[in-house]
C-alpha cells in the first residue's frame, strides 16, 4: 500500500501551500514593508527604518489610535450590555420557536454589512425614519442631527456587530452547568452574588470571544463611519485606508496593520487563558 | 436553573433587540416601493426602481462578475477546504497544529489586515488587480469557514467507517470519494452556500484587490451609498439581501436537519 499516502500528501500540501502563501507570506510582507521606507513612486524603498512605528505614536495618529480605541471600547461594552441579557434569555429558552429565533440572529451574520448600515442611513437622516416618527410623536419638534455624528457611527457599529457578540455568548451560556447555579443557591448565594460569583466568570470565556469579534471589525469597517460619520478619519480602518489607495504610504498604513494584529494577539492570548481548563469550542 | 418558560419582560427584551436588527432593513425593503425619488414620506406604491434597476446595464456587468468570482471562489475554496478539514480530521502530519492555529487565526483576523496583505502581494508580483486578484482573494478568505463547516460535521462521525472501509482494501481516494463525500455533503454545500454569499457581499476586501477593469456589484453599491440614500440603490439593496437571505437560510436548514 505504499501509494496509498499520496492522497493524504497531496491534501495536506494544497492547503498548507494556499495557507502559506496567500495568508502566512502575505503577512510576513506586510510585517516586512512595516520597517521599510516610505517611497511615493514605488511601494517602498529597500532601507530599514523604525520612523513608520514612531511616526505612529506621535501626536496626530496616536489621537486617531485613542480614538478608534474609544470608539471601539465603548462599542464593545454596548453590545456586551445588550448581547448578555439577550444571550441568558435566549439559552434558557425552550419554546418551539427556539430555531426560528437562532436562524434571526444567524443571518446578519451572513448577509452584507454595507446593506444593513446603508438602511441605517435612512433611518437617521435628518428627514429620515427616526425624525419623522419622533416628531410624530411629539416628542421633538425640530429634527434632530443624527447622521454624520458619532453617535450615528456608534449606532452603525452596534447594529452590524450585537450578533457577533450575542453567537459566542449564547455558544457559551448554553453549555452552562445548571447544577452550579443550584449549588450556589443552597449554599447560601442570593441571585446577585451567585450572578458576580458563578455565571459572570464562568461565561468569561464567552464574553472575551465575542470581544474579539466586535472589538477588531470596529476598528476597521471603514466603510461605517464613510456613511455615517461625520470625520473621515475617525478609525484606524480609514486610516490604513487612506495610506494605501489615498497618499500612498504604504509602510506607514502596514505599520498600523501590524499594531492592529499585535492587538488582535493580546486578545486571543487572553481568550486562551481563559478557557484554558475549558473545552474552548466558544467561537462559532 | 430550571429551563422555564419566558416572563413576558424577557420576550419583550427579545422582541426589541429581533426589531432594531430587522426594522432597518424592512424600511429599506418598503421604501424601495415608494413613489418618490427625494422624500421618505410615502407617496403611493411603485415598481419603476426595481425597472430602473434592471434596465441599467452596468449593474447587470458587475451583478455578473460578481456571480461568477462568488461561484468559483465557492468551488475552489470549498474543495480545497473539504481537503482540509478531512485531512485536519483523519491524518497526522507535521505541522498540524500550526495549520489548525492559521485556520483559526484567520476566521478572527480583522479582513482589512488580509486585504491589504494581499494587495502587497499581488503588487510584489505584479500582478495586475483584476479578476485573478479578486478570485484568489475570495478564495483564501472563504477556505476557513468552509473548513470549520465541514468540520464541525466530520468530527460528529464515527471513525470506525473509515477503519472498516480501510479493512476491506479501499485506497484512501476510493474512502475519500464513496464514504467521506456522501457522508459530508449537506455539509459541503452548506459551505459552497455560504462561501458565495460571503464572496457576494464582500467589501472589505474587494476594496483593496480589486480594479477599475473588472467591476463587482458589493463596490458598486458602496460607490453609489456614498452620494446618499437614493430609491434605486434601496431596490438594489433589497434584491440583494434577498438574495443573500434565501442563501443562508437554505445553507442554515441543510446543516440543521441532520445534526
Amino acid at each position: 500500500m505504499k501509494g496509498d499516502n499520496n492522497f493524504r500528501n497531496f491534501s495536506v500540501a494544497i492547503i498548507s501551500t494556499w495557507l502559506g502563501i496567500f495568508a502566512l507570506f502575505a503577512f510576513l510582507l506586510v510585517l516586512f514593508a512595516s520597517f521599510m521606507q516610505p517611497d511615493s513612486n514605488k511601494i517602498f524603498n529597500f532601507h530599514f527604518t523604525l520612523s513608520n512605528y514612531t511616526t505612529l505614536f506621535s501626536s496626530l495618529y496616536v489621537i486617531v489610535f485613542f480614538k478608534s480605541f474609544y470608539i471601539a471600547g465603548a462599542c464593545t461594552l454596548f453590545c456586551i450590555l445588550l448581547g448578555y441579557p439577550f444571550a441568558y434569555i435566549l439559552a434558557r429558552k425552550t419554546s418551539r420557536w427556539k430555531d426560528l429565533l437562532l436562524l434571526l440572529l444567524i443571518i446578519p451574520f451572513w448577509t452584507s454589512s454595507l446593506i444593513r448600515s446603508y438602511a441605517m442611513v435612512a433611518i437617521l437622516k435628518t428627514k429620515g425614519v427616526l425624525n419623522n416618527f419622533l416628531i410624530h410623536l411629539g416628542i421633538i419638534h425640530h429634527p434632530l442631527q443624527l447622521l454624520f455624528t458619532n453617535t450615528a457611527v456608534m449606532i452603525g457599529l452596534v447594529y452590524n456587530l450585537l450578533p457577533f457578540m450575542i453567537l459566542p455568548l449564547y455558544a457559551n451560556l448554553e453549555k452552562f452547568d445548571n447544577r452550579l447555579i443550584e449549588a450556589a443557591r443552597d449554599l447560601g448565594a442570593g441571585k446577585v452574588r451567585t450572578f458576580t460569583k458563578v455565571i459572570l466568570p464562568l461565561s468569561l470565556p464567552g464574553i472575551l470571544a465575542g470581544s474579539i469579534l466586535v472589538f477588531l471589525p470596529a476598528m476597521t469597517l471603514f466603510y461605517i463611519p464613510d456613511l455615517l460619520g461625520g470625520a473621515k478619519a475617525l478609525l484606524l480602518g480609514n486610516l490604513i485606508e487612506n495610506q494605501f489607495l489615498l497618499t500612498h504610504n504604504w509602510p506607514l498604513g502596514s505599520a498600523i496593520s501590524v499594531t492592529l494584529t499585535a492587538v488582535m494577539g493580546i486578545m486571543l492570548v487572553a481568550h486562551w487563558l481563559s478557557s484554558k481548563n475549558r473545552s474552548g469550542e466558544d467561537f462559532l | 436553573m430550571k429551563k422555564s418558560q419566558t416572563r413576558p419582560i424577557d420576550a419583550i427584551y427579545l422582541a426589541l433587540i429581533y426589531l432594531f436588527f430587522y426594522l432597518p432593513i424592512a424600511v429599506l425593503i418598503v421604501y424601495s416601493f415608494n413613489n418618490s425619488s427625494y422624500s421618505l414620506v410615502w407617496h403611493g406604491f411603485t415598481t419603476n426602481w426595481y425597472h430602473s434597476l434592471f434596465s441599467d446595464s452596468g449593474l447587470w456587468i458587475a451583478a455578473l462578475h460578481s456571480l461568477i468570482i462568488g461561484v468559483l471562489a465557492a468551488t475552489f475554496a470549498t474543495i480545497i477546504g473539504t481537503l482540509a478539514a478531512v485531512s485536519l480530521y483523519r491524518y497526522r502530519f507535521m505541522g498540524k497544529g500550526l495549520l489548525n492555529g492559521m485556520i483559526f487565526i484567520l476566521i478572527v483576523t480583522p479582513d482589512i489586515v488580509m486585504g491589504i496583505s494581499l494587495l502587497l502581494l499581488f503588487s510584489i508580483l505584479n500582478m495586475p488587480l483584476g479578476f485573478w486578484s479578486l478570485l484568489l482573494a475570495h478564495i483564501t478568505f472563504c477556505i476557513p469557514f468552509v473548513v470549520v463547516t465541514v468540520y464541525s460535521r466530520i468530527s460528529g462521525m464515527d471513525k470506525n467507517i473509515f477503519e472498516a472501509a480501510k479493512d476491506l482494501g479501499a485506497r484512501e481516494l476510493t474512502i475519500f470519494t464513496k464514504i467521506t463525500v456522501p457522508l459530508l455533503l449537506p455539509a459541503i454545500i452548506s459551505g459552497i452556500l455560504l462561501c458565495f454569499t460571503l464572496s457576494f457581499d464582500d467589501v472589505m476586501i474587494s476594496y483593496f484587490v480589486s480594479g477599475p477593469g473588472f467591476e463587482i456589484l458589493p463596490l458598486k453599491i458602496y460607490s453609489m451609498a456614498r452620494l446618499g440614500v437614493k430609491p434605486e440603490l434601496n431596490a438594489l439593496c433589497s434584491v440583494t439581501f434577498i438574495l443573500t437571505l434565501l442563501l443562508v437560510v437554505l445553507s442554515q436548514k441543510l446543516t440543521r436537519k441532520e445534526s
